[in-house]
């Protein structure tokens, strides 16, 4: 297993125990200490240390008033902080349009497919919504087929054009199969795409002018790396995107990515995937991917500890 | 681009004959190391190893640094990463060859497996491969595309169906085919999930029952944009299946993949190939001083 933050908190903590207030240097001590943790669970660089210098302002501010032993503090601000970082308004997905119509994104092998069953499967059972699925990856060996499957697996009808290459086309002539068949919901999958591929990048761009749609999700691997910043503003500038999804997040990565991508494009995440199977999706709660960030199972005992 | 000239420039101020390395220069590595997805333990590995090459050897200018800089880092990579392998080289020991291969979900194996068979056909052998990915929608039928793109046979039974038993089938096929190499495809399947990783086991405990000592390769495909969690998945697939050897796939985005250098380092894995695109032709053989060298860039 991980060091996990609790741990080396502690062991900072003993450095600013008998100190009884925060100093310029106990605290930088601390903080190299969240700054490790913060890497070690993948935050980007730049943001782990933008995020210490704002957490060190803050504490070196409050120190004087506070009741709390400086290690306590030092906790709850860093806790408290990220999940504000990570937080915002949880909104839920715009379903205002008739029909509605929601666009995946993402690199290849994040989880879009499998997200679009997933998100069928939930408007259908906790909606009421009656969706039509979209293949629009006309690339990946065997996407629509598995598009397909996932649909029947759902019971959700699924919209595909064999043999058509131009995704544009594909997705405008479902939106009328799906007005004609009282869809009210529309899922487009799209082939996984790297940011940095200008072809693959207009195309999803024609797509999304070509349809509008009122959400536009990117799919996100939970186990991504320091990477997660570049591909998020690189797919945020082409497509701005209403809302993020982290997907196989029943794995027991620590999920910085989700703070980097936050930083840097400020849209919330608004689903988490955490399995294979159909019903494995979960709205995002910010204070429990914080815990799991910083890998303290329950931060509260440890400031009760403290 | 950014990293480059920034780390160039701090690198373009050290002075020849230098016995200590400018703390600036330093905290550019860092950078440039933990933005790599190198990771915190092993950049500080680097830069001890750095410091205590530059104590004894010294350095002559900028040009030097860089030369230390990059062999020291190439350094952590396995032993047996000799950098120069330029082919898709089969030892003629085990034949037919038997490779397995493994990861977590969507990292890039059945893709890989299209692209071995592609090479390995392309150098005159008789491959065949075994469609044991039987959970995931249309697995079976992406393999099946592959094998036709690259007209190597593969043996497939129904989605659902066992996959220790299409393993053993795939084996015995290609023994009465008289293959040179086998490529066993796998579920992806993260490596917390006890019964998903004992499933991995069986599998290759099967195919010994056909072959005593295969599979001869335990390929791990990683995702080149995966954080630190390669780490675990690297540990939690050499206990189930013993890993022998590393792809890294992706690499032609702009994720570095440097978590490899700190798994090659503590298991003494090395890395095989890289992944640098979605076509039949889009992968090579791994270089070391290549790889580091994306790191500068
Ligand atoms: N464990 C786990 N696996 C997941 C999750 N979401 C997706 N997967 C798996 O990840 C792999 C890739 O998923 P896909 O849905 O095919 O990904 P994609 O983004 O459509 O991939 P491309 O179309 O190739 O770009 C599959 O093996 C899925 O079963 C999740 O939340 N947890
Ligand atoms: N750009 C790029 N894409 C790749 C590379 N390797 C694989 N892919 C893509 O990544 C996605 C997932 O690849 P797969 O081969 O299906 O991955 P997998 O590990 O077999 O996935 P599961 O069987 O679902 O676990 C596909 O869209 C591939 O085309 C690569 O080197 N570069
Ligand atoms: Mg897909
Ligand atoms: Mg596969």
């Amino acid at each position: 297993m991980f060091d996990s933050l609790s741990d080396k908190l502690d062991k900072a903590l003993h450095v600013l125990k008998g100190h009884g207030s925060i100093t310029e240097v106990n605290v930088a001590e601390t903080l190299k200490e969240v700054r490790r943790a913060l890497l070690d669970a993948d935050v980007n660089f730049k943001i782990a240390k933008e995020f210490t210098n704002t957490v060190k302002e803050k504490a070196l501010g409050q120190n004087v008033l506070t009741t709390l032993q400086p290690g306590q503090l030092m906790v709850k601000l860093v806790k408290d902080e990220l999940t504000e970082l990570m937080g915002g308004d949880a909104e839920g997905l715009n379903l205002s349009g008739n029909p509605s119509i929601i666009l995946m994104s993402g690199l290849q092998g994040s989880g879009k497919t499998t997200f679009s069953g997933k998100l069928a499967n939930f408007l259908k059972t906790k909606k009421s919504k009656k969706p039509l699925l979209v293949a629009c990856d006309v690339y990946r060996p065997a996407a629509i087929n598995q598009l397909h499957v996932v649909g029947d697996q759902v019971g959700v009808e699924v919209y595909s054009e064999e043999g058509n290459m131009n995704p544009v086309e594909i997705a405008q002539n479902a939106i009328a199969h799906a007005k004609q068949n009282g869809h009210n919901v529309i899922i487009v999958d799209t082939a996984g795409r790297l940011a940095v591929d200008e072809e693959m990048m207009t195309e999803i761009a024609n797509v999304h002018k070509a349809i509008d749609p009122q959400e536009t999700l990117f799919v996100v691997d939970a186990m991504t790396g320091q990477d997660a910043v570049n591909t998020a503003k690189a797919f945020n500038d082409r497509l701005n995107f209403e809302g993020v999804v982290l997907t196989k997040l029943d794995g027991d990565t620590r999920g910085g990515a989700a703070i980097s991508i936050k930083s840097v494009v400020n849209k919330p995440i608004k689903f988490i995937g955490t399995g294979e199977k159909m019903d494995a999706i979960d709205v995002f709660y910010p204070s429990r991917m914080a815990d799991r960030i910083l890998g303290m199972g329950d931060v509260v005992s440890l400031v009760e500890r403290a | 681009e950014k990293s480059k000239t920034s780390f160039l420039d701090k690198l373009g101020k050290a002075v020849a004959g230098k016995s200590k390395v400018d703390d600036d220069v330093l905290d550019n590595l860092e950078e440039v190391l933990v933005s790599s997805d190198v990771g915190v333990n092993t950049t500080l590995k680097v830069i001890d190893r750095i410091e205590a090459r530059v104590a004894r050897d010294k350095y002559l200018g900028t040009d030097e640094l860089n030369a230390i800089l990059r062999e020291e880092i190439a350094a952590l990579l396995s032993e047996t990463n000799t950098g120069n392998a330029v082919d898709f080289e089969l030892p003629e020991s085990n034949v037919p060859y038997v490779i397995m291969v493994v990861g977590v979900n969507g990292v890039g194996k059945t893709t890989t497996i299209g692209k071995m068979a592609y090479q390995f056909k392309k150098a005159g052998k008789k491959v065949v491969l075994g469609a044991a990915d039987t959970f995931r929608a249309a697995a079976i039928d992406q393999l099946q595309i592959w094998a036709d793109r690259t007209e190597v046979p593969i043996v497939r039974q129904e989605m659902g169906s066992d996959p220790a038993s299409v393993a053993f089938d795939t084996l015995q096929s290609a023994v009465t085919q008289n293959a040179d190499v086998v490529i066993i495809d796998t579920a992806g399947r993260l490596h917390n999930k006890v019964n998903l990783m004992n499933e991995l086991t069986k599998v290759k405990r099967v195919m010994q029952k056909v072959i005593p000592n295969a599979p001869h390769d335990v390929l791990l495909v990683l995702d080149g944009s995966t954080g630190q969690n390669a780490f675990e998945q690297a540990k939690q697939f050499t206990a189930a299946t013993e890993v022998t050897s590393l792809a890294v796939t992706k690499l032609d985005g702009t994720a570095k993949g440097g978590v490899v250098i700190g798994i090659s380092d503590q298991f003494q894995i090395p890395v095989k190939y890289i992944g640098v695109g979605e076509g039949m032709e889009d992968l090579q053989v791994f270089n070391k001083f290549e790889f580091v060298d994306s790191f500068f860039k």
